[in-house]
């Protein structure tokens, strides 16, 4: 049951907000750069797959201003990936900072510092590069055919699955026996989907910024979600101790997933090593398109297997997952394709998840909000929607009948882990059952539902879809939190956790606030430097709210029990006799001693000592945020274009800490999901070249290309989690594909299979359907 | 080069160079509310004030603004309006990248249109790019910034 909170719950102004929309020089590129500072500018690749026979950069030195050119010969030649995991990392080590062989359009050949980010900018293109072109691989059918060029033919490459086949990783999880399984089934259907290469596009692009202190350190100042991985894998990487490096994480300008790598740090840190001189790099908005990280595309299909009274017997989903030049990320977010999927309709005995993720001559693929999870529901979810249809049952009943509850398990939480065997969990919240109801009341779903109506050319129909992602990754994530005391009764909170523009450090605040009984203004929050504040993963897998906030809440309870101690003292009570609330400690009788009281006492008086914890926090479950995405399209039937007349989504995210906040990541990962389902792409042309790199050219969804969007906070309370909480920052991505694909079903009969959704595509589509029954009219309600 | 120009309502010269931006030059002075999103003109992160409209700075060269008036977020007391505040309250800032410019662009619509319906205020704000919110609680905070201006007048 829900507790009454008096921060918690409430939509606080975030504690970053004031200097936010100031303008404060909050973010890497806003600090102050020391004249001394030395700008740095990359090669890039112009070739999908070559050799590099030879560089020459002399012409390139002699530009005044030039300090230093980095390339192959002069930088550390080990293995590493990118990917900012935890350690051991699970992606396999492929990567060098500068290798002899580039691997797509955007791979890094040489890196200059010079004076300023022109003079950068001129040398690098002075460099003189004699390539040896090799064949390139340009789709997954070509990595994985007979005799296919071999991407990492290296000889030093660390745990990639099948180098010669151009397998970077590969995943399988099961339970149960499917083939039994569809035997044994009445109604068996299958789907096959494919989704493209698609940019996170944070609006700050990746950003660097690196100098020695007055202490001979080396500080990184980076747009990093993953501060620590960032100090661990560059330390490493340069053979520099881990107590030589800080890093911060200053404000920054999104992530979505594109931040947790390691991408530029490793550059300017070198340079700052090479010349003691301050080294700062900002991707363009041309160089975040064409070198930074990508979602993977996928080719995924989903077999459902039923009984006649529609019960799901079995579920196989086999995916084909690009993983691009490199394979950071590719094994885990392959793992997600099944983990955070299959679960959700766990009646069914026999499941099994297959994949594989191969290299290819195109961009690297990365974490990207959903991981893995948006592209394996296009699949799941339609094949439901195909299934229902097969068993006569409508669809928001069978998910109904179907969906995973709470005290209720799925075999495939042990089976499937993050690139590992995972871990046993019940579910203990879930509120799916209310979003489904609440979410298809408010879009008219009996009144809608497989009644198209057409509105001149516009054809009408509703969809719908069902989700659940995850709070962190169980027994891998840890968060710590430090809290103290201060003599107003105030506290610094300090933590490692990441706030990318989600809002977590006002979280945080709100969690460790409600503890000690304070206003959210008596939290002075500190996240994200290395030298400062306590060990995080980082922010991704959805794991601050759920990981960092619970570190949060054990720390505030250890101070609190402090501060009852002292306030016992101070009113010669034992301390279960206390209450504290408002900022007070209370005695039976109505006596009481403030909290500045208790500080002062304690930081000035008797038995001194700082009232203060440090409380870690790694998770044994990872309880699933759940969401039901409904909404109601119209498909023009002369051009094929979709049109999302509304759009609604109930989403249970446990407790919402900040409901403003909380709706905000919903509503934010449903726009991106849905330019993803109908637009974004990144567009090759056939030599592997990308042709979308730039926003007049990679469409993102603006202001009016959104529809009348609501957010439903449906609560639960888990027990697991800080105040009931679970994590919300990606389910809301997923929704989008499923559920267009299925209300352009119902309103046209089509079933799309690959995303984007484009207009020219949906079009095609119709054709060919009706090509196929002639004799069909779309009925029309009147 | 040197340009005259008012910058936050303040004469001032600068020593331009050729071919430098104006959205160079206000962050090489330290404006840094105007932010580099894609320095295309697609994305109006660096949108500020020329002459009172709402404009790429990124597009101009600095030397353009020479005898212009110029006003960037640092040069507002306040927006006039209590977009700030009202951003603030209803959840409309995430990373905040976006948000100096899409305040200054909301500023100037409300200068010009004291009661815009939303989808007048959704076409002004169109060239303003933010990947974070979905603009649904943006909309929404200027709304409650013209509630609560209208509240004032009528009270």
């Amino acid at each position: 049951m829900a507790e009454k909170f008096a921060v918690v719950g409430q939509s606080e102004i975030r504690v970053d907000g004031r200097a936010l929309v100031g303008g404060q020089p909050v973010f890497v590129d806003d600090a102050a750069t020391d004249a001394k500072t030395l700008h740095l500018a990359l090669l890039w690749s112009p070739h999908a797959h070559a050799r590099i026979r030879s560089i020459d950069t002399t012409a390139a030195a002699d530009v005044p201003g030039v300090e230093l050119i980095l390339d192959h010969r002069n930088t550390p030649d080990k293995r590493y990936t990118t990917a900012g995991q935890g350690y051991p990392e699970p992606s396999p080590y492929d990567a060098r900072m500068f290798d002899t062989k580039v691997r797509f359009v955007g791979d890094r050949v040489a890196c200059v510092a010079a004076d300023t980010v022109a003079v950068a900018q001129q040398a690098a293109e002075l460099i003189e590069v004699e390539y040896e072109i090799l064949d390139a691989v340009l789709t997954i059918d070509a990595a994985i055919a007979e005799g296919a060029p071999v991407i990492h033919d290296e000889t030093d490459a660390l745990d990639v699955w099948n180098q010669d086949r151009n397998v970077a990783a590969h995943m399988v999880g099961a339970a149960g026996d499917v083939a039994q399984g569809f035997a044994e089934s009445d109604v068996v259907v299958e789907v096959t989907t494919e989704t493209q290469y698609a940019q996170h596009a944070p609006l700050e692009p990746h950003a660097v910024y690196s100098y020695f202190d007055a202490n001979g350190r080396l500080v990184i100042v980076s747009s990093t979600q993953v501060p620590f991985h960032v100090r661990r894998i560059v330390g490493r990487l340069l053979d520099l101790p881990v107590h030589s490096i800080r890093v911060i994480k200053p404000r920054i300008g999104g992530g979505f997933g594109v931040k947790q790598e390691v991408l530029i740090e490793d550059l300017a840190a070198l340079v700052t090593v090479r010349t003691g001189r301050p080294a700062k790099l900002i991707y363009s908005r041309e160089e975040e398109f064409i070198s930074s990280r990508t979602r993977h595309p996928m080719r995924i299909t989903t077999k459902l297997g039923a009984k006649a009274d529609g019960t799901l017997h079995a579920i196989e989903t086999t995916a084909l997952s690009n993983t691009g030049a490199y394979g950071t990320h590719g094994l885990t977010v392959l793992s997600n394709v099944g983990s955070k999927t299959l679960p959700l309709y766990n009646k069914a005995p026999h499941v099994r998840f297959f994949g594989d993720a191969v290299y290819t001559n195109l961009p690297v693929g990365g974490a990207y909000r959903g991981y893995g999870a948006t592209q394996s529901y296009f699949a799941l979810e339609t094949a439901v929607d195909r299934l229902a249809a097969e068993l006569g049952i409508d669809a928001m009943e069978w998910r109904l009948r179907n969906h995973i509850r709470e005290g209720e398990t799925s075999p495939i939480f042990k089976a499937l882990g993050e690139g590992r065997e995972g871990v046993d969990q019940i579910i203990t919240s879930c509120a799916l059952e209310e979003c489904i109801k609440r979410g298809a009341e408010r879009i008219g779903w009996a009144d809608k539902r497989g009644k198209r109506h057409r509105d001149g050319d516009w054809i009408h129909g509703v969809g719908m879809s069902i989700h659940m992602q995850g709070s962190g990754i169980p027994l891998v994530d840890m968060a710590a939190a430090t809290l103290k005391m201060n003599d107003d009764g105030s506290f610094n909170l300090l933590v490692g956790a990441t706030d990318l523009g989600t809002g977590s450090d006002t979280i945080l605040g709100q969690i460790a606030a409600e503890v000690l009984g304070v206003p959210l203004d008596h939290i002075v929050v500190t996240s994200s430097d290395t030298d400062l504040t306590p060990f995080d993963t980082g922010a991704y897998a959805s794991s601050t709210t759920y990981v960092s906030g619970m570190a949060v809440q054990l720390a505030a309870q250890d101070v609190m029990a402090q501060i009852l101690e002292v306030a016992g003292a101070i009113l010669n009570t034992p301390t279960d006799e206390l209450t504290a609330e408002g900022g007070l400690i209370t005695r039976a009788d109505g006596e009481t001693v403030t909290l500045s009281e208790v500080a002062l006492r304690s930081l000035y008086a008797a038995d001194q000592r700082q009232i203060a914890a440090t409380r870690s926090f790694v998770p044994e479950v990872s309880p699933p945020p759940f969401m039901a995405s409904f909404a109601e399209i119209a498909v023009d039937e002369r051009t094929g274009q979709i049109r999302i007349v509304d759009y609604v989504v109930a989403v249970d995210c446990g407790t919402a800490i900040n409901p403003n906040l909380a709706e905000g990541q919903v509503e934010g990962a449903l726009v991106n999901g849905i330019g993803y389902a109908l637009y974004e792409e990144i567009i090759f042309d056939d030599k592997g070249k990308p042709l979308t790199d730039d926003f007049a050219r990679y469409k993102i969804p603006g202001v009016l290309d959104i529809p009348p969007i609501e957010v439903i906070l449906v609560e639960s309370y888990d027990p697991t989690g800080p105040m009931g909480a679970k994590s919300i920052s990606e389910i809301g991505i997923n929704g989008p594909i499923p559920t267009i694909a299925n209300a352009v079903h119902d309103a046209t009969g089509v079933w799309l299979t690959k995303t984007p959704f484009s207009a020219e595509r949906v079009w095609r589509a119709l054709r060919e359907y009706q090509d196929r029954q002639p004799s069909v009219t779309p009925p029309v309600r009147p | 080069m040197n340009i005259e120009l008012t910058l936050n309502r303040d004469l001032t010269t600068v020593d331009v160079a050729p071919g430098e931006t104006l959205l160079e030059m206000l962050r090489r002075l330290g404006f840094t509310s105007v932010k580099d999103g894609c320095a295309h003109g697609d994305c109006g992160t660096c949108a500020v004030l020329i002459d009172g409209r709402a404009a790429t700075a990124c597009l101009l060269f600095a030397a353009q603004a020479d005898g212009r008036e110029i006003t960037t977020i640092e040069g507002l007391v306040d927006d006039g309006f209590g977009l700030a505040e009202a951003m603030l309250d209803v959840g409309a800032v995430q990373c905040g990248f976006c948000i100096p410019a899409m305040i200054l662009t909301a500023a100037d619509l409300l200068r010009r249109e004291s009661a815009p319906t939303r989808a007048e205020i959704a076409t002004y704000l169109a060239g303003n790019l933010c990947r974070c919110t979905g603009y649904v609680k943006q909309l929404d905070a200027v709304e409650l910034a013209i509630a609560r201006a209208e509240e004032v007048t009528s009270g």
